[in-house]
């Protein structure tokens, strides 16, 4: 038995030994070393000084950085919150058409990734930006028809919609315009899981619900959402986790006032050279991230216990 | 005028351009225990998909207990439903199970307490409350499926194929089981099931649906001994059709001519003709079996197979023309049961009431 056993943990750590191995020298010491430099300190030209100081974790509790922590969680949450009353009907929809469609629907729901991720925030730019498309519309056609409608009837309101559509709408470089380039960006993630609790759950069951004397609303919260739930856990988490860390959509879409902390942690690796702080502001959101997770997905593991 | 439970009335149900129920009409008494029989795709699940409303009808009406149920949502039709494979709540205990439905009428929690106990030793399960489905065996899921409906104390219930994923011997214990206690709570029971001999067992009466249409309505006793047609009569129990023309009609026989050369004299039923093509239908377990001809019309054969099962001897005849006509003996003990091997010459006889003639 013993021998066995011994046989069978030798065989199981050579097969995943090459993915352990690549966590280790790939993730594991990387990390170890930015938890390293995070006590460290900027040398007069960008470089690690290697005198031990606790000082770039008490500059994160600076009201700046506090209040870019706070924007980056809102701003993550209000995403995958809009992600989710996006998604799981959507979920919900793909799921109930016939079987022939639906696999067509969900590669249509991710033809949009064929593109670079790039190209596709800068075209949000192109949408959102003061001369942009909404706005050429906004203050183009818009306003003609309203200055039109004017001259044809005059209204005592149409001299504040003028004034309004003369002017382009600040859409580009709001919290607004990162939200909506978030969601997105990562909606799918929100769907697929989403729309594989729900093509699993038994169609019966809702039958069995509107049997048992419950109406729509209330099949869906006894039953429906209850089973779907470990879906929603996970099409959160996958949307939640790259929003917080997410660098390029606030930075493309929300200008200068809309800083995330991936812009922060950009600026002080890239721009001011400072590797220890940055190092630091990375441990943090990595260490918040994963508590985070943690709690959230003891509350899917405990809905699967229950199921189980 | 008698209360039916449940009514049915020229009820058709399409998908496209599938018709699934053609002009169903059915009228179930209160407190009865009547089958829906048919095999699969005949449309005996539809029909208990749009009683319980789950479907709306395309033509024709429902009524429950008298009432019109058009455009009534399932959630408000006073019947509940035993699903095929019970469609329990995963996510719920079993004593969560039982009492949703109370807790969707707003009963208080007290008497839901009562009632799901009740019901829950109703069903002999008591001591499984805080169990969840998928620890349970199969039987015991199907218990919890009955009294998760049964609690509710419904006007009608419907079974669809409750039995269907039980093992033969717990199912034969189920049948009875079910019965009693239809019995003991006086609901009408609808119940669809493919196995013509649960619904023999079971029910006061039978309707039998093939294509979508409804057949034949009777008490068990009336499917089995007077068929209407072939398809029943091929349908309940096993049947030998024999396909002839009619050559003589008397008082009450008939003479019919099968394949050309045999001819049977067979009871008449009402308005047979001379010259009518119908088919001669006769169980195997009512012929009897001579090695000499007992009498003018004793029809000879020999013997082609002979089947041990237990509790009865089948034997395969080839008679004259060919044609092979299945004959049941029953093993009345060792030596006491005429032992006929194979090639051996028989002679075929049987009450000319046993067999019947169908025009359909």
């Amino acid at each position: 038995m013993a021998f066995h056993l011994r046989r069978d943990t030798a065989r199981l750590l050579a097969l995943i030994s090459p993915s352990l191995t690549w966590l280790v020298v790939f993730f594991l010491l990387p990390l170890l070393i930015v938890f390293a430099i995070s006590f460290g300190q900027r040398g007069p030209y960008g470089g690690i000084r290697w005198d031990l100081t606790l000082a770039n974790y008490a500059r994160l509790l600076d009201p700046l950085y506090l209040r870019i922590f706070a924007r980056t969680l809102a701003i993550s949450l209000a995403t995958t919150g809009i992600s989710l009353l996006i998604g799981y009907p959507m979920a919900f929809f793909i799921a109930t058409r016939p079987r022939r469609w639906r696999n067509g629907l969900l590669i249509l729901l991710t033809i949009p990734f064929w593109t670079n991720f790039l190209v596709r925030t800068y075209a949000w730019l192109l949408i959102l930006r003061d001369n942009g498309l909404i706005n050429l519309f906004w203050t183009g056609a818009v306003h003609t028809t309203i200055q039109q409608l004017a001259a044809w009837f005059p209204l005592p309101w149409w001299d504040e919609l003028l004034r309004a559509t003369a002017e382009p709408l600040r859409l580009f470089g709001t919290d607004g315009a990162v939200i909506l380039g978030l969601v997105y960006g990562w909606l799918p993630d929100m769907v697929l899981p989403c729309y594989a609790a729900v093509e699993r759950l038994d169609p019966r069951l809702v039958e069995a619900a509107q049997d048992l004397y419950a109406n729509r609303v209330r099949a869906f919260w006894r039953v429906v959402f209850p089973l779907t739930r470990s879906g929603i856990i996970v099409g959160s988490i996958l949307v939640f986790v790259p929003c917080v860390g997410a660098y390029v959509t606030p930075d493309l879409l929300g200008g200068a006032r809309t800083m995330m902390i991936g812009n922060v942690i950009y600026s002080q690796f890239m721009m001011v050279r400072d590797y220890p702080f940055g190092s630091a502001l990375s441990f943090v959101l990595m260490a918040l991230m994963l508590m985070g997770t943690m709690i959230y997905f003891r509350l899917g593991a405990e809905e699967e216990r229950r199921l189980a | 005028m008698p209360e039916y439970a449940v009514e049915l009335r020229g009820v058709s149900k399409s998908f496209g351009p599938v018709v699934a129920v053609h002009d169903v009409t059915l009228a179930v008494r209160e407190g009865e225990f009547f089958a829906l029989l048919g095999p699969s795709g005949c449309g005996k699940t539809t029909t208990l998909r749009l009683i319980a409303g789950f479907e709306q009808p395309t033509s024709g009406e429902i009524y429950i207990a008298g009432q019109p149920q058009r455009e009534i949502p399932p959630y408000r039709r006073p019947v509940n439903t035993v699903f095929q494979n019970y469609a329990l709540f995963p996510h719920m205990t079993v004593y969560e199970n039982v009492a949703f439905g109370l807790q969707m009428q707003r009963v208080p929690r007290a008497e839901i307490r009562r009632r799901v106990e009740e019901a829950l030793e109703m069903v002999r399960l008591p001591g499984l409350e805080d169990r969840r489905p998928r620890e349970l065996s199969g039987g015991q899921q199907q218990r919890v499926a009955l009294a998760r409906a049964l609690v509710n104390r419904p006007r009608v219930l419907l079974l669809d194929e409750p039995l269907g994923a039980l093992d033969q011997k717990l199912r034969k214990a189920m049948q009875l089981e079910l019965k009693a206690l239809q019995h003991r709570v006086g609901i009408t029971f609808i119940y669809v099931t493919h196995d013509q001999e649960e619904a023999l067992t079971m029910s006061d009466r039978i309707a039998v649906m093939n294509q979508g249409r409804v057949l034949q309505v009777g008490t068990p006793e009336e499917v089995y001994e007077r068929p209407a047609d072939r398809f029943v009569a091929d349908f309940i129990g096993e049947t030998n059709l024999l396909e002839g023309l009619v050559t003589e009609v008397q008082a009450d026989r008939a003479t019919v001519r099968v394949n050309g050369t045999l001819t049977l004299q067979v009871g008449a039923t009402e308005g047979i003709a001379t010259g009518q093509a119908v088919a001669v239908a006769i169980r195997p377990e009512k012929i009897a079996l001579h090695s000499q001809p007992p009498g003018p019309y004793a029809i000879p054969g020999v013997v082609h197979e002979v089947v041990y099962s237990g509790a009865d001897i089948r034997y395969l005849v080839r008679l004259t023309d060919q044609t092979l006509i299945q004959v049941r003996l029953q093993n009345m003990g060792n030596g006491s049961t005429p032992h006929f091997p194979r090639e051996e010459r028989v002679y075929l006889t049987w009450r000319p009431d046993a067999a019947r003639l169908l025009t359909a």
